[in-house]
């Protein structure tokens, strides 16, 4: 019956633009259009079309920054994350100014030019200025990116610690995260594919002296204003490990590991006080309610942002940041590898 | 460089002399001529369009309204959809396979593969390709290679269905996802053939452009279009071969357990004998390939909307020798930035800085191209053709898409957006919509040269509007959802509460897609109607310079009926002051006293 339906809609619809069609063009041949060509009025109109279209978008794109603008994740939960918001605030700001000047003008010169009969366009070939100004401006611009990007990048990639950072391993399979501690060595132990078996899912060597005091759990709990330097690694394929709201994205590549640094600044119960997480929160469980799903509560979540199969879109961990004294009672009362491997 | 000339002349006219009775088969599938061989690459290209469009707008539904039933999603997916619900492992697949076919069946082989083929002859004014038979030959690999990749939309264990990057592992085993298994196979070797059609073509184009231009025609008078042309192949020849050694490599992964990419792998409750590959070695190998790609795709494109811009404003294109030079600056560059792709690979970090430095240097020439579109069209005389709105859309979408590229660029940033719906919005807007509107433009423009008939103008109109406005109601959102931190790839995003108040938003762009994807019927229709039903085009309907309408409007073995023409000046004289008429066709000898500048 749909697909019986579906041919007859298009059949109608097909039959519909071969009407237009044929009127379209005896309409134009009634007004003595040769073979098609664009006339006067047709510029006249398209002219302005694109003017009204074209500002038209230009507005458009105004109002989706007033309707969905706050959509945009809230403020940094990490240090490095006000300096990686501070570039990009920079950044889309020159991108916008640019946007709102450049486009306007290409629908504008596209409305103004028009053709009209008897006009002539003027034959200008290139001005050497014009092209060196609009090449040396773009340039002074991107330097100063540049140069603030690779000083912020720098520093993410290469932090310098005053106190040695707390090392937990994040380690990844379909479909799901399981996490490390080092324990209070601060070293991990050794792991390797070639352990894993049964409840070591990791793979941990309980042989290496690193390794006895290893905690490994399902909630990634962090203390605040810790530095924390994540080892990755995915025993698979290829995941990739995003904590949006702390501004750090790593891959886990299978057969390596990589690594990444932040300090957490907000604790979950802090953030959850925040304006933007309130409006956001309020927003969503009102979409729940009338879905008639639990109400939510707001969790720092990590996703994985690598394709990796079927259930790609749900491998979650839930990240809990709380003070020091609240995650040192938490790291107690867990288990290590000597006690359950 | 006498004798050469006399050489090009002596092969020339011998082209001319081979008349052959033509059958069905020598005419319409086994033709050496560049004019078919364009013809068969757009038409291949356009059904492989619309199977790439289709796809989209079946997971675009499941992504507005996701763990809904639709009867039609049964209909077309069959066990991959059981009670019209889409299979997580159906979405990726389509998501793989519309990506694949959009960016190299569609906007490679069907943007670069038809018009170098109609236009490189055509406007240096040489009779065909210097080899007509590799231009066939590299059209019956394309053809085979979009044989074979359909024919794996058909495999009982699905098509490949890892992204359209297929990053191994997870393209390399079975046992990550069902699309790994015979379906990657196939789309290995479709795209092994791809390749090969595609070096065979993108020889020939270097070949033609360097030895066969008609007497006057210096590289420095060349139309834009053939400059793009030029360089895409250039970038085609060094490029694509890194691919293929990429794909034979993950084939040997796959079929014969070496390690190239693969080591320490846990599966399936065991462990494989893979030892001391490196994933990331694929994606450098890949990316190698595949920056350069977004410019195979984007120039003939922007080579496209030079022409029809400049023709259509009746102005010389502003500033010759800068766009030619940013074209060349473009290319250069897309050769040292693939790294852009992986700055969360975990690579090391002063490589990460290398690549953001070029990366954002490339905005600089291509500033220049956005800047020298938009002076053309001041004080123009502008003649809105369809294909002119489209070239005009395409402005657009490339200043629209290319601005972003600067966040994207920088690897701070990237950290932030990377892999998000931002990416998705980013090179959908800067090299889909962008190479899409030049490939419709040129379609437009010279539908008269390939069919000798006139497109409806109307229909031109609706088409453009229509795609218009749909395209951005698509692709612009899409920011906003990468901005709230929501990934690409992902089947449904009800799994995070975060982003439950997304889904208004999945809806809408849902509809501007489907709006979007019912008007090409539109571009389809016009096209096939006016094949047969258009009106008779004139020789020159848009009163143009350059040589490819000084041909007569039938089709001839050989392109001219007499003499190859001389030139004598640039494409790019039009309004010239002394002259009545606003062109003057680059065959016209120099007026007493007039200086060529070119």
């Amino acid at each position: 019956m749909n697909t019986v339906s579906i041919i007859v809609l298009i059949v109608l619809a097909v039959l519909t633009i071969v009407q237009v069609m044929r009127i379209s063009e005896i309409s134009s041949s009634i007004q003595g259009g040769k073979d098609n060509q664009v006339s006067e009025k047709d510029n006249d109109t398209q002219g302005k079309l694109l003017l009204l279209v074209g500002m038209g978008f230009v507005i458009s794109v105004l109002v989706m920054y007033w309707a969905w603008g706050y959509h945009s994740l809230p403020a940094p939960s990490s240090e490095h994350g006000s300096e990686i918001d501070g570039l990009w605030n920079l950044s889309m700001l020159i991108i916008n100014v640019v946007f709102f000047i450049v486009q306007p003008i290409l629908f504008y010169f596209g409305y103004k030019y028009r053709g009209k009969k008897g006009t002539k366009a003027v034959y200008y070939e290139h001005n050497n200025k014009l092209e060196l100004f609009w090449t040396v401006v773009p340039a002074l611009f991107l330097a100063v990116l540049i140069i603030w990007g690779l000083n912020v990048w720098s520093g993410l990639m290469m932090p310098e610690n005053e106190e040695e950072p707390i090392v937990i391993e994040l380690y990844a399979q379909q479909f799901n995260w399981t996490a490390r501690y080092s324990g209070g060595d601060n070293q991990l132990g050794y792991a390797t594919v070639h352990e894993i078996a049964g409840a070591n899912i990791v793979g941990v060597d309980t042989k290496d002296a690193y390794s006895s005091d290893d905690i490994i759990t399902k909630e990634l709990h962090l203390p605040v204003g810790k530095p924390i330097k994540f080892e990755f690694r995915s025993q698979d394929v290829i995941h990739s490990a995003f904590f949006p709201h702390f501004r750090a994205q790593m891959n886990c590549v299978p057969g390596s590991k990589t690594y990444f640094q932040f300090t957490p600044t907000k604790t979950t119960a802090e953030i959850r006080q925040d304006k933007d997480v309130k409006n956001h929160v309020a927003e969503v469980n009102e979409i729940r309610l009338a879905k008639g799903e639990d109400v939510w509560e707001f969790n720092y979540v990590l996703l994985c942002n690598k394709i990796c199969g079927a259930a790609h879109y749900n491998m979650q961990m839930e990240i809990i940041v709380e003070t020091e004294d609240e995650f040192n009672a938490w790291i107690k009362e867990q288990k290590t590898v000597a006690e359950t491997l | 460089m006498s004798t050469t000339s006399t050489k090009n002349e002596h092969f020339q006219d011998h082209l001319m002399e081979h008349h052959h009775k033509e059958n069905f088969f020598t005419k319409y599938i086994f033709t050496m001529d560049h004019k078919m061989i364009g013809k068969q690459f757009l038409i291949t290209g356009m059904i492989m369009g619309i199977v790439g469009v289709m796809m989209s707008m079946l997971f675009r539904l499941e992504l507005a309204y996701p763990e809904q039933s639709f009867p039609i999603l049964e209909f077309f997916l069959g066990k991959w959809a059981p009670d019209g619900v889409m299979d997580p492992n159906m979405y990726l697949a389509l998501v793989t396979i519309h990506g694949t076919i959009m960016v190299f069946f569609v906007l490679t082989a069907g943007l670069s593969g038809t018009f170098s083929n109609l236009l490189i002859p055509l406007q240096i004014g040489a009779r065909d390709m210097a080899s007509g038979f590799m231009n066939a030959l590299s059209y019956w690999f394309f053809f085979l290679s979009s044989v074979v990749m359909i024919a794996s939309l058909f495999v009982e264990s699905g098509p490949a269905s890892g992204g359209w990057t297929v990053y191994p592992p997870l393209s390399a085993l079975p046992q990550a996802m069902p699309g790994s298994g015979t379906g990657m196979t196939l789309w290995l070797i479709s795209m092994t053939f791809f390749i090969v059609g595609s070096l065979l073509g993108s020889l020939n184009y270097i070949v033609t452009v360097i030895n066969m231009r008609t007497k006057g025609m210096s590289m420095t008078r060349l139309p834009l279009t053939i400059w793009a042309f030029f360089v895409t192949a250039v970038l085609g020849v060094l490029s694509f071969p890194v691919l293929l050694s990429a794909a034979l490599l993950l084939m040997m992964d796959r079929l014969i357990g070496t390690s190239f990419y693969l080591s320490d792998i846990f599966i399936g409750g065991e462990v494989l004998s893979y030892s001391g590959g490196s994933p990331v070695l694929y994606q450098h190998l890949f990316w190698f390939l595949g920056h350069p790609e977004v410019y195979i795709i984007l120039l003939p494109a922007l080579g496209i909307s030079s022409e029809v811009i400049a023709t259509n404003s009746r102005k010389p294109i502003f500033g010759y020798r800068a766009m030619v030079g940013s074209i060349l600056a473009i290319a250069f560059l897309s050769f040292i930035v693939w790294g852009h792709h992986m700055f969360v690979t975990g690579m090391n970090p002063f490589l990460g800085s290398v690549f953001t430095f070029t990366t954002l240097l490339i905005a600089i020439p291509s500033a220049v191209k956005a800047f020298n579109y938009i002076t053309t069209l001041w004080k123009g005389n502008i003649q809105y053709t369809p294909a002119m709105l489209f070239s005009i859309g395409l402005v657009s979408t490339f200043v629209t898409g290319g601005l972003t590229g600067v966040i994207l660029g920088d690897s701070a940033l990237d950290i932030n957006v990377h892999d998000t719906y931002f990416v998705v919005a980013h090179f959908h807007i800067v090299m889909g919509l962008s190479a899409i509107f030049g490939m419709f433009a040129g379609v437009y423009h010279w539908f008269p040269k390939m069919y000798g008939r006139m497109m409806n103008k109307s229909m031109g109109y609706a088409h453009f509007w229509l795609t218009f406005i749909t395209a951005y109601g698509v692709f612009f959102p899409m920011h906003f959802l990468g901005m709230a931190g929501l990934p690409r790839r992902y089947y449904s995003n009800t799994a995070f509460p975060m982003f439950d108040n997304l889904a208004d938003i999945n809806v809408l762009i849902t509809y501007f897609a489907i709006i979007g994807g019912i008007a090409q019927l539109i571009f389809i229709f016009n096209f096939f109607y006016s094949i047969w039903r258009g009106p008779k085009a004139s020789q020159n309907p848009w009163r143009a310079n350059s040589l490819e309408w000084t041909t007569p409007v039938e089709h001839l073995h050989g392109n001219w009926p007499g003499d190859v023409p001389i030139v004598y000046r640039w494409a790019y004289d039009y309004s010239k002051p002394g002259y009545d008429e606003d062109f003057v066709p680059q065959n016209v000898p120099l007026a007493e006293g007039e200086e060529s500048g070119h």
